[in-house]
């Protein structure tokens, strides 16, 4: 076996480990910020290894869409929340953790048997052929992206417009420091609104005599 | 040549490990939509694993449009958090527990 | 279309109907005068026709006359049919039947004059004769089955007549529930006849009597009984509620609850004489189950002994009368088993006069008294009530037995019927007709003397008021007592002896059973066997009970007292009645409504509601509220659930 671990392996080794690591950093530190960090180095192993697998365009998209607008966008609203990482008791929480541990240890457990090697080895999925170093993998998606996917890549479009209003119509609260005018309260309002008369009977001013 | 194998059992760990964060996490909930982010990534790697291994384009353009959804559903989700956190006052997901019966 | 003779039967049968239909529902308007006036009219004109039907039949000799008026249902082999059969037997009952009748409508004038449910009375009384008629004329099981069903419901209405009285509604019930024990077995002769007979029109039934003699039937998995005995018993437990035999006797005597006319009519000459009547009527089926007879003359044996000697310690004038009528059914019946059908039908008309007399004076004495009914506070009033006086003599003498009074002739004839069968049983039943000779004169003069001779013990402030009733009620008991002397020297010739018999072929006997024939042999003729008496037990057995009486009654009356302490062990016994109503109440009374409580409270409470209703709802509450913990509001613990179940499904499916 050992013949076979190419300079490729011990680079996708390098790759695997990073991410996995940075992975259950993410889960686990405490402060949110590290923790969001610790994601983008995961995105960044990640693309790697799709490189490896020879998806150019999508590691790099990876990298500027996911890592750039999604994780920065993240990295805002921890920042604005300002959440104070001593804020945090610890109710319940050994009760449930074997308990939770076990589980996903068994989900882990037999989805990684599943993928063993004797269905999904080398033997049964070979290599597939070497490409030429030109071959364009951009060119290769938008071949089939835009005429055999055209209506989901549309359909796309239009789920972000969605993402979009909804977003915007969650957070806005209105304006909140700065006075407007609302020419309909104006119009509308009415004299006894600004004027109230009120009639009381005349009295003589103190210390003179009437 | 490294196996198939090998790359899937890589997303199936990635996998596991963003499950846990997400049931395991009590702190924040933020923690909780990158976890999110974790089980995509470890899906999206397996289809281009199976994309590369088996010739076949499906596998990327499916990869496509999960990162477009994933980006749409990450931006609601913080929208919805920000809501939450202003009406709450907190994001610990153990004092969101309004729909206790 | 039909026999025009049928057409007169549907209208003696109907015109009661009429009455009581105009009585009961128009009665109050018409007022009492014109109550009583077509109740009667009716009742008179049915009687007429009924005469005139025993002049075409019986003095005529008319063939049998049968067909239906109406098909009321089919179903199957059920075919029930209103259809009316008209011969000897029937036209004879009903004559006896309406003439009584008559005589009750004419006396409950006097008799219920006073009472506020004076149309309502009329109302009952002729829709009895209606129902007593149904049953005499028809032709098959059902409709005799109907007008068995609707005297019965008549004779609860008028037992329970004065229903504020507590007694009288309970008299009434009793009477009733005990007649559907009878009405059970009945029913189930009924259905028996139909599932092996497939008919149950009379003829029929008795062409296929021969050839069903050794049908059996199984009783019991492996024991089997032939079926003619099975519906003969059946049919006699019937007849042992409706005629009163031990021991379904038990509700005679409170049924002495109800107005004297209705006692006179229903439970002396009518109603009871139905049970009489209906296995008279089937006779071609007794006649081939011997077992059968023999458990008519035990029974009725034992009725006519042991009624009797109730009679004797009975203080309530009507209460002596009701349980001299069970002895006498209880003769009857031992006619009837003894193969002696003719015999036992001369005595129920013989009976059915010289009975109603007695109630109906009985009825008298207790109207002059003011509804006085105690004897011991009567006495001496054969000088204030002439006429009731020697009708309740000539009643008396009758039933005792006494030559040449008509019940001497058909008692003696009863008692030698039985002495002369071979039937098994019948040894036992001739000693019961006979010591019963000697007790029923010891009784019905003990009455006698208690009531009008001896001292007189009568309230004072009645006393002065004592006067014979008004013509309304004194003529009815003449008319009876006419045929209580004459019927019977006048009957007896044709009855028994003639050839053909008066009631002709609707009676069969097997030759085997004929103890009449045998008896024919020594027959000389009424007036010779009158004066012949002297030779036969009975008539001397009378005569020691009447001296008896006298003895223990007016002679010495301090010596029965003398009885009643040294005995007061058997005094105890007859005074209970045997006991049978202390077994009645304790054990199916009680037992009945200890049943019906513990389903209450078992079923019903703790079952059904406790379990089934409040338990389901108890069921469902307890699952919601387990199943409410599962909502905790923690998203990781959803979270959590969602994964356990991927996780089923993939172990699920990977081991698959």
């Amino acid at each position: 076996m050992l013949e076979s671990i190419t300079p490729l392996h011990i680079i996708f080794y390098i790759f695997a480990a990073i991410a996995f690591c940075s992975a259950v950093s993410v889960i686990t530190v405490r402060n949110p910020v590290r923790s969001t960090l610790s994601l983008v180095v995961t995105f960044f192993a990640m693309s790697g290894i799709w490189m490896i697998l020879n998806a150019e365009f999508l590691s790099l998209i990876l990298l500027l869409v996911y890592v750039g607008a999604v994780m920065t966008l993240f990295l805002f609203v921890v920042m604005m929340l300002n959440i104070d990482k001593a804020d945090e008791k610890k109710h319940n929480f050994v009760r449930y953790l074997p308990f939770g541990i076990i589980v996903i240890l068994l989900l882990t457990g037999i989805t990684v048997v599943t993928v063993g090697p004797k269905y999904f080895g080398l033997a049964e999925v070979p290599e597939p052929l070497p490409i030429s170093a030109d071959h364009s993998n951009i060119q290769q998606l938008g071949a089939v992206l835009y005429t055999q996917y055209v209506y989901p890549f549309e359909i796309a479009g239009v789920l972000l417009l969605a993402a979009i209003i909804a977003a915007i119509t969650l957070a806005y609260r209105g304006p909140m420091h700065r006075k407007v005018q609302n020419p309909s309260c104006q119009i509308n309002v009415r004299p006894e609104d600004r004027l109230r008369l009120i009639k009381m009977p005349s009295e003589p001013k103190q210390g003179t005599s009437p | 040549m490294i196996s198939l194998t090998e790359f899937l059992v890589l997303a199936a760990l990635l996998f596991g490990l963003g499950t846990a964060g997400i049931i395991l996490n009590r702190k924040n909930l933020i923690t909780l939509l990158m976890s999110v982010e974790l089980i995509l990534l470890a899906v999206n790697t397996n289809f281009i694993a199976f994309s590369h291994f088996l010739m076949n384009d499906t596998g990327q353009i499916f990869v496509f449009f999960v990162l477009t959804v994933a980006a749409a559903e990450a931006a609601i989700g913080l929208a919805i958090l920000v809501v939450l956190y202003r009406r709450r006052g907190t994001i610990a997901v153990q004092n969101i527990d309004a729909l206790k019966g | 279309m039909q026999n025009p003779l049928l057409w007169v039967a549907l209208t003696i049968a109907l015109l009661p109907l009429f009455g009581a239909l105009v009585a009961g529902l128009v009665g109050k308007k018409i007022g009492k005068l014109w109550t009583h006036r077509i109740a009667i009219t009716s009742m008179g004109v049915a009687f007429f026709l009924a005469c005139y039907l025993f002049k075409v039949f019986i003095i005529d000799d008319h063939p049998l006359v049968e067909d239906s008026f109406y098909t009321w249902a089919t179903a199957g082999l059920l075919r029930f049919d209103i259809a009316f059969l008209l011969d000897r037997l029937s036209v004879v009952m009903l004559v006896v039947v309406s003439f009584v009748s008559l005589m009750v409508h004419i006396y409950s004038i006097g008799y219920m004059w006073d009472d506020p449910g004076y149309q309502r009375f009329f109302s009952y009384v002729s829709l009895f004769t209606f129902s007593m008629l149904i049953l005499v004329l028809a032709n098959n099981f059902l409709l005799l089955f109907f007008g068995w069903e609707g005297v019965g419901l008549v004779s609860y209405l008028l037992i329970g007549f004065w229903f504020s009285r507590d007694a009288a509604t309970f008299g009434s019930l009793k009477a009733f529930l005990v007649n559907r024990v009878g009405d059970m077995g009945f029913l189930l002769a009924i259905a028996a006849t139909l599932m092996y007979f497939s008919s149950i029109n009379y003829h029929d039934v008795f062409r296929q009597v021969p050839s069903l003699m050794n049908e059996t039937l199984p009783l019991f998995p492996n024991y089997r009984v032939s079926v003619i005995t099975t519906i003969c018993i059946l049919l006699f437990i019937g007849a042992m509620g409706k005629s009163a035999q031990v021991p379904l006797h038990v509700w005679l005597p409170e049924s002495m609850e109800g107005p004297t006319p209705i006692s006179a009519l229903i439970h002396a000459a009518t109603m009871v004489t139905a049970g009489i009547y209906m296995v008279a009527r089937m006779s071609p089926l007794f006649e081939f189950s011997q077992t059968s007879l023999t458990l008519i003359l035990i029974i009725g044996g034992t009725t006519a002994l042991f009624m009797g000697f109730l009679a004797i310690t009975q203080y309530d004038i009507k209460r002596v009368i009701a349980y001299s009528t069970l002895s006498q059914l209880g003769y009857m019946a031992v006619a009837l088993g003894a193969s002696a059908y003719d015999a036992a039908i001369f005595h129920l008309i013989t009976h059915a006069f010289f009975k109603a007399l007695l109630f109906l004076a009985a009825g008298s004495v207790i109207m002059a008294l003011h509804h006085e009914q105690d004897m011991r506070k009567m006495g001496g009033l054969a000088s204030y009530l002439p006429i009731t006086y020697l009708t309740f003599v000539i009643g008396t003498l009758a039933l005792c037995a006494i030559p040449p009074f008509s019940g001497f002739y058909s008692k003696d004839i009863i008692i030698e019927a039985v002495k002369l069968s071979q039937i098994p049983g019948a040894g036992y039943a001739y000693f019961c007709v006979l010591v019963g000779a000697f007790i029923t004169p010891v009784y019905m003069f003990r009455a006698l003397f208690m009531t009008f001779h001896t001292n007189d013990r009568v309230d004072l402030h009645i006393r002065d008021k004592i006067k014979e009733p008004s013509w309304v009620v004194w003529l009815p008991l003449i008319l009876l007592a006419i045929p209580s002397i004459f019927v019977g020297q006048m009957l007896i010739n044709k009855m028994l002896f003639d050839n053909p018999k008066l009631l002709g072929d609707a009676i069969l006997v097997l030759p085997q059973h004929d103890v009449i024939n045998q008896i024919a042999t020594d027959y000389t003729g009424a007036k010779l066997m009158a004066l012949q008496a002297g030779t036969t037990l009975a008539f001397w057995l009378a005569i020691a009970g009447i001296i008896t009486a006298w003895f223990f009654t007016a002679y010495r009356p301090v010596w029965s007292q003398i009885l009643k302490q040294r005995f007061a062990w058997i005094y105890a016994i007859l005074v209970r009645k045997y006991g049978f109503d202390d077994f009645n109440q304790i054990v199916l009374v009680h037992g009945t409504q200890e049943v019906g409580d513990l389903c209450y409270e078992v079923s019903d409470v703790k079952l059904i509601d406790g379990v089934v209703v409040n338990g389901s709802g108890r069921c469902i509450r307890w699952l919601a509220q387990n199943a409410r913990l599962l909502q905790t509001g923690y998203i990781y613990h959803y979270a959590l659930a969602m994964v356990l179940g991927v996780l089923g499904f993939l172990i699920w499916y990977v081991m698959g």
